[in-house]
C-alpha cells in the first residue's frame, strides 16, 4: 500500500516535471510570445476556475463520504449533547456560506474572464449592499455566539450542587494519575514539595491532613454514570491538557495552580460499546489491526472501545502516548470497585514498600 | 493637507538623490540602502532560503505521520543521529514541527512577505525616492539576516533545536530537563527572536514614517493604494505587539538563566523539587498571544493588500468599497489586539474572560467578512485578465473564506473545548493564514517581478502550472485535515498509532502527505521560473498590467531615487479602471485605465469615494 502510493507520487512528479520541461521548451521556442495573459489564457483559466469550483465541492463530498464516519461518536456527557447541537448548527451555516461564496467567486472568475472589447463596469461603491452584508453576518454570528456563551457559562460553572464526585487528575511527564476524595469526598491537601519518592508519595499528599488519609489514588479512572463529576487538575512539571474527546471535555493542567472542569457522564462504557457508530468503528479498526498482524507477523489484540483521557498540550517526548483509560459504569459497579481500592492511609502511610496507588490489573489501554 | 506639506519634501529628496552615487559591489548588493535592493534581499533570504527550509521540514514530519515509525534513507541522511536506522526520533519530530512553525510564521511570512513588499512598494507607490531612513532599513535587514543565521545554527546544536512548539510555552521551554531542545536550542531560539523583533521594529517604524511623511504631492491618505494602507497598518500592529513578545522572551530568559519565577511555580521534575514559586505559565500565554494573534494579521494584511491591488488591476475595475476596505483594515487592526484570549479558553484562565474574548472574536469576524464580499463584488462584471498573479489573488479569497469560516467554531469558547489543539486548528490556520498569505506573496511576486528585475516578466505558463497544482494540493492537504481534527486527533503527536483509537485514520494521513509532497514539488517550478526569469525573462512593456499606480511610471532599470525626472504628482485615486463619461466613452480614449498621475480631464468628475 505505502510503497504503491510512494511510487504513484514519484510517477506523478516525474510526469509533472516532464510536462513542465515541455512547456518550458515551447515557451522558449516562441520567444516573441508575451508573458501577459491573452484572451485564450483568460478563456482557459476561466474554465479552470469553474472546474476548481467543482473540485472544491467534490473534495467536500468526498471527504464527508469517506471520512464523515471518523468523526467522534455521540457525546458521552450531558453538556456534550448541547455541544453537538451547537456544532451541527454552526456547520450547517458554515456550509451554506461556503457553498454560496465559493460559487460566486469562481463563477464570476469564469463568467467575466477577459475578452478583447469587453467593458468592465465601473462600480466602486454601494452603501446598501455593504450594509446588507455587514448586518447579516452580525445577526447570524450574534445568534451563534449568544447560544455559545450561554452554554459556555453553564459548562464552566463548576459548583457543588447535586453532590458531585470530586476527582483529581494529576499530570506528569508522561502519565496520568487520578485521586478520589474517598469516603468524605474531600481531597486532602497536596503540594509538589511534599512529594516523597522513597515513600512512594508521588502526588505529594500531606500526611498531616486527615482529609488525605482516605484518598484513593488510581491509574485508571472509574466514573459512575449519571453523577456529576468535578475534576480538579494538577500538573507537577510542564503544561499538559486533560482531553476527554468523547465527553467534549478539555482543560489544561498548569503547574502552580488547580484548574477545574465538570461534566456528567450519561452512557456507561458498555452502553457506548453498543452504539452503532462505535460498533462500526471498532469493526473497521479491528479489520485494520488484523491486516496489520497478518502483514507484520506481530500479533495485535482486537480492540474494544473505551473512553480515553489524552494529553493535548505538547509536553515532551512521549506526549503522543500520554493517556489513561476511563471506565463509566453503573453506580453499583462503581461502588464495588472503589471499595476494593486501598486508601492513602492504608498504603503509603502504613507501608513504605507499597506503591502509592492501586495498580491496574490487566491494563489494556496501551498496546 | 498633504499637497502643501509635501511639496518641499519632494524637492529636497530630489536634490539628494537626483545625481548618481558611485556604487561598489558591496554598497549595491550587500550593504545596500536602496529600498528596492533591500526588498529583494528580504525576498531571497526570507522566502527562498528560509521558506525552503521550513517547507522541507514539513515534508519530513508529514512523512513520519503518514508512515509512522518507518525507516527512510532521507531521514537518516538529513537528520543523522536523530534518525537512527532512518527512523525519526520523537524528540526530533517535535523539533521539526517547532522550527517549521517558527520559520514559516516569522521568517517567511512576516519578514519575507512584509519585508519584501513594504520595502519595494511603499516608496514606489507613494511617490518617494526611498525610505525615510535608508540606513535603518539596511540595519533592519541585516538584523533579520543575523536572526536567520542564529535560527539555522540552532538546528545543529548537540541536543537539537527548540522543540516546545512555536509558541514555546513554559515550563516545557524553560527547563532543559523537560526536553533536550530546551537547552542550548531554546537559548538560540530566544536570542534569534529577540534580534528578529529588533529588526521588525526598525523596519516597521521606517514604513510608518515613510508613509506619513514622504507621500508625493496630491497623494492624500484617501488616495493611497490599498497595498500601502495594508503595509502601513501592519507596521503599526507590529510596533504595538512585538515589544510584548520581546518582554515575554526576556522574562523567559530570566527564568531560564537567572532563577527568577515569572512563569514557573511548584515544579517537581526528574526526582527533585525546583525552587520556583509563584510564577504563572498562564501569564506567559497572555503575553505570547498578545503578539500571537495580531501576528496572524501581520501575516495576512499585506497579502490582502496585495490582493486588492492585483485584483482591481486585473479585473479592470475599481476595488469595490475602497473606504469600507480601509475601515475594515483599521477595524481589524484595532480588534486584533483584543482577541488574543481565544487561544486560551481552556488554559485555566477565568471563564468570564473567555466570554469576553468570544465576543471580541465575533466582532473581528465582521470586517473580515466584509472584505471577502468586497473582493467577490470586485470580480462581478469585470474584464478579468487571468494572469498568474490574478489567479493567486482569487485563490487567496477562496482559502481565506474556507479557513475563515471554521474560525466561527474556534472563536466560540464552547465549541473550542473539544477541537482546541487538535488537527482542526492546524487545518484552520493553515488555510486562513498560511496558504492565504502564501498566495498573496506569490501574487505579489508575479505581479511586481518586472519592478524588481528591470522590466522582465516571469513565464506565465509555468505560473499557471504553479498555481493550479498548488491550489489543488493545498485543499488536498488541509481540507481532509479538518476531519482528522474532528475525530479527536491532537496536534504535535509523533504518531497516532500508539493506541488503537486513531488506527483507521492512517489512510487520510497518507493522502495528505502525498498532496503535500506534490505541492512542494510544484514550488520548485516557481523557484526555477523565478531564477530563470531574472536572467532570461522577456522584458515587457513599462506598464505591463496597465496599472494605475505610480510604480509603473518609474524607470524600469533600477536607479537610486526611482524616477530620473521629478516625482510625478498625483491627481486621483488608484482605481480609475474602466471609468467612463456619461456617454459611455473611456476617460482616455482607447484606454481602460487612468493612472494616478493623470490630471482630471475636462468634464470628468472625481468620484467621491
Ligand atoms: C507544504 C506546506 C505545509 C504543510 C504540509 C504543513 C504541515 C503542517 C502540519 C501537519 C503541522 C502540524 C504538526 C503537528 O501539530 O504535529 C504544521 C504545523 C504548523 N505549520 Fe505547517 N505546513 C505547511 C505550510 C505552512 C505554512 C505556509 C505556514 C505559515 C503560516 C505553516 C505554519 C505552521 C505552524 C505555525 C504550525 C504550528 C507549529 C507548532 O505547532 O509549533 N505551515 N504544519
Ligand atoms: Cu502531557
Ligand atoms: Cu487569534
Amino acid at each position: 500500500m505505502t510503497t504503491l502510493l510512494t511510487l504513484a507520487v514519484l510517477v506523478l512528479v516525474a510526469i509533472a516535471i516532464w510536462q513542465l520541461t515541455k512547456i518550458f521548451e515551447l515557451s522558449q521556442l516562441r520567444t516573441e510570445q508575451h508573458q501577459i495573459a491573452t484572451d485564450s489564457d483568460n478563456k482557459n483559466n476561466g474554465y479552470m476556475l469553474f472546474g476548481f469550483l467543482v473540485f472544491i465541492y467534490g473534495i467536500t463530498i468526498f471527504s464527508f463520504w469517506n471520512y464523515g464516519k471518523f468523526l467522534l461518536p455521540e457525546a458521552g456527557s450531558a453538556h456534550g449533547e448541547e455541544y453537538d447541537s451547537l456544532m451541527l448548527v454552526s456547520f450547517i451555516i458554515i456550509f451554506i456560506v461556503q457553498t454560496l461564496t465559493q460559487a460566486l467567486l469562481h463563477y464570476f472568475g469564469y463568467k467575466y474572464a477577459g475578452k478583447k472589447g469587453q467593458k468592465a463596469l465601473f462600480y466602486a461603491d454601494n452603501d446598501r449592499l455593504e450594509f446588507i452584508w455587514t448586518i447579516i453576518p452580525v445577526i447570524v454570528l450574534a445568534g451563534l455566539i449568544l447560544w455559545g456563551l450561554y452554554t459556555w457559562t453553564t459548562i464552566m460553572d463548576v459548583n457543588d450542587e447535586d453532590d458531585p464526585l470530586i476527582v483529581e487528575l494529576y499530570a506528569q511527564q508522561f502519565n496520568w494519575t487520578a485521586r478520589y476524595g474517598g469516603d468524605d469526598n474531600v481531597l486532602g491537601g497536596a503540594n509538589v514539595r511534599m512529594i516523597d519518592i522513597d515513600k512512594a508519595n508521588v502526588l505529594g499528599l500531606d500526611e498531616a491532613d486527615t482529609y488525605a488519609h482516605d484518598d484513593i489514588i488510581v491509574k485508571e479512572l472509574h466514573l459512575p454514570v449519571g453523577r456529576k463529576v468535578n475534576f480538579k487538575m494538577r500538573s507537577q512539571d510542564v503544561l499538559h491538557s486533560a482531553y476527554m474527546p468523547h465527553f467534549r471535555a478539555q482543560m489544561n493542567c498548569v503547574p502552580g495552580m488547580i484548574t477545574e472542569f465538570s461534566f456528567t457522564p450519561i452512557y456507561t462504557t458498555e452502553e457506548m460499546r453498543t452504539n452503532p457508530d462505535v460498533m462500526d468503528k471498532v469493526k473497521r479498526t479491528n479489520k485494520i489491526r488484523a491486516e496489520k498482524s497478518a502483514s507484520t507477523g506481530e500479533a495485535l489484540d482486537p480492540w474494544q472501545f473505551d473512553y480515553i483521557l489524552l494529553c493535548n498540550k505538547i509536553c515532551g517526548k512521549s506526549h503522543y502516548n500520554m493517556q489513561m483509560k476511563i471506565i463509566v459504569e453503573t453506580e453499583e459497579e462503581y461502588n464495588q470497585w472503589i471499595k476494593s481500592q486501598s486508601t492513602f492511609a492504608e498504603t503509603v502511610m502504613k507501608d513504605d514498600t507499597n506503591p502509592a496507588f492501586n495498580t491496574v490489573s490487566a491494563v489494556s489501554v496501551a498496546e | 493637507m498633504s499637497a502643501t506639506a509635501h511639496a518641499h519634501v519632494d524637492d529636497h529628496a530630489h536634490d539628494d538623490h537626483g545625481h548618481h552615487h558611485k556604487e561598489t559591489f558591496v554598497t549595491k548588493y550587500i550593504f545596500s540602502q536602496d529600498h528596492k535592493m533591500i526588498g529583494k534581499q528580504y525576498l531571497i533570504l526570507g522566502v527562498f532560503v528560509m521558506g525552503f527550509i521550513g517547507i522541507a521540514m514539513s515534508l519530513l514530519f508529514r512523512m513520519q505521520l503518514a508512515w509512522p515509525g518507518e525507516s527512510f534513507p532521507i531521514f537518516e541522511a538529513l537528520l543523522g543521529k536523530w534518525a537512527p536506522g532512518g527512523v525519526m526520533d520523537a524528540d526530533v519530530y517535535l523539533a521539526l514541527v517547532t522550527m517549521h512553525g517558527t520559520i514559516m510564521v516569522f521568517f517567511v511570512l512576516t519578514a519575507g512577505l512584509s519585508g519584501t513588499f513594504s520595502n519595494l512598494l511603499i516608496p514606489l507607490q507613494i511617490g518617494a525616492r526611498d525610505m525615510a531612513s535608508g540606513f535603518l532599513n539596511m540595519v533592519s535587514f541585516w538584523l533579520f539576516a543575523i536572526a536567520s543565521a542564529i535560527m539555522i545554527i540552532s538546528l545543529f546544536v548537540e541536543a537539537g533545536p527548540a522543540a516546545a512548539g512555536w509558541t514555546i510555552y513554559p515550563p516545557l521551554s524553560a527547563l532543559p530537563m523537560a526536553q533536550p531542545g530546551s537547552g542550548m536550542g531554546m537559548t538560540l531560539w530566544l536570542s534569534s527572536m529577540a534580534i528578529f523583533i529588533a529588526s521588525s521594529l526598525l523596519g516597521s517604524l521606517n514604513y510608518i514614517v515613510t508613509v506619513i511623511n514622504l507621500r508625493t504631492k496630491g497623494m492624500s491618505m484617501t488616495r493611497l493604494p490599498l497595498t500601502i494602507w495594508a503595509f502601513f497598518v501592519t507596521a503599526i500592529i507590529g510596533v504595538i505587539s512585538f515589544p510584548v513578545l520581546l518582554s515575554a522572551a526576556l522574562l523567559l530568559i530570566m527564568d531560564r538563566s537567572f532563577g527568577t519565577s515569572f512563569f514557573l511555580s511548584d515544579i517537581f521534575i526528574q526526582g527533585e523539587v525546583l525552587h520556583y514559586q509563584g510564577g504563572s505559565p498562564v501569564l506567559y500565554e497572555h503575553l505570547f498571544w498578545f503578539l500571537g494573534h495580531p501576528e496572524v494579521y501581520i501575516v495576512l494584511l499585506p497579502a490582502l493588500g496585495i490582493t486588492s491591488e492585483v485584483m482591481s488591476t486585473n479585473a479592470r475595475k475599481p476595488i469595490f468599497g475602497y473606504r469600507a476596505m480601509i475601515a475594515s483594515i483599521l477595524a481589524i487592526a484595532f480588534l486584533s489586539t483584543i482577541v488574543w484570549g481565544h487561544h486560551m479558553f481552556i488554559s485555566g484562565m477565568n471563564p468570564f474572560l473567555g466570554s469576553v474574548f468570544t465576543f471580541t472574536t465575533l466582532l473581528i469576524a465582521i470586517p473580515s467578512a466584509v472584505k471577502a464580499f468586497n473582493y467577490i463584488t470586485t470580480l462581478w462584471k469585470g474584464n478579468l485578465q487571468l494572469n498568474p498573479a490574478m489567479l493567486f489573488s482569487i485563490g487567496l479569497v477562496s482559502t481565506f473564506i474556507t479557513g475563515g469560516l471554521t474560525g466561527i467554531v474556534l472563536g466560540d469558547s464552547t465549541l473550542d473545548i473539544n477541537v482546541h489543539d487538535t488537527y482542526f486548528v492546524v487545518a484552520h490556520f493553515h488555510l486562513v493564514m498560511g496558504i492565504s498569505a502564501l498566495y498573496g506573496l506569490f501574487a505579489g511576486v508575479y505581479h511586481w517581478f518586472p519592478k524588481m528585475y528591470g522590466g522582465r516578466l516571469m513565464n506565465k505558463n509555468l505560473g499557471y502550472v504553479h498555481f493550479w497544482v498548488t491550489a489543488i494540493c493545498a485543499y488536498g492537504v488541509f481540507f481532509p485535515m479538518h476531519f482528522v481534527g474532528m475525530a479527536g486527533v491532537p496536534r504535535r503527536y509523533y504518531e497516532n498509532t500508539a493506541f488503537p483509537m486513531f488506527d483507521e485514520l492512517t489512510d487520510i494521513q497518507v493522502l495528505m502527505t502525498v498532496f503535500a509532497i506534490i505541492a512542494a514539488a510544484a514550488q520548485l517550478v516557481f523557484v526555477a521560473n523565478f531564477f530563470y526569469s531574472i536572467f532570461y525573462g522577456k522584458v515587457g512593456p513599462k506598464n505591463p498590467w496597465k496599472s494605475n499606480t505610480l510604480e509603473w511610471t518609474a524607470e524600469q532599470e533600477h536607479i537610486h531615487g526611482n524616477w530620473a525626472g521629478p516625482i510625478p504628482e498625483v491627481h486621483r485615486w488608484a482605481y480609475d479602471y474602466s471609468k467612463v463619461y456619461e456617454n459611455g466613452d473611456y476617460i482616455i480614449e482607447g484606454q481602460d485605465y487612468v493612472p494616478q498621475h493623470i490630471p482630471l480631464q475636462e468634464n470628468e468628475e472625481e468620484m467621491n469615494h
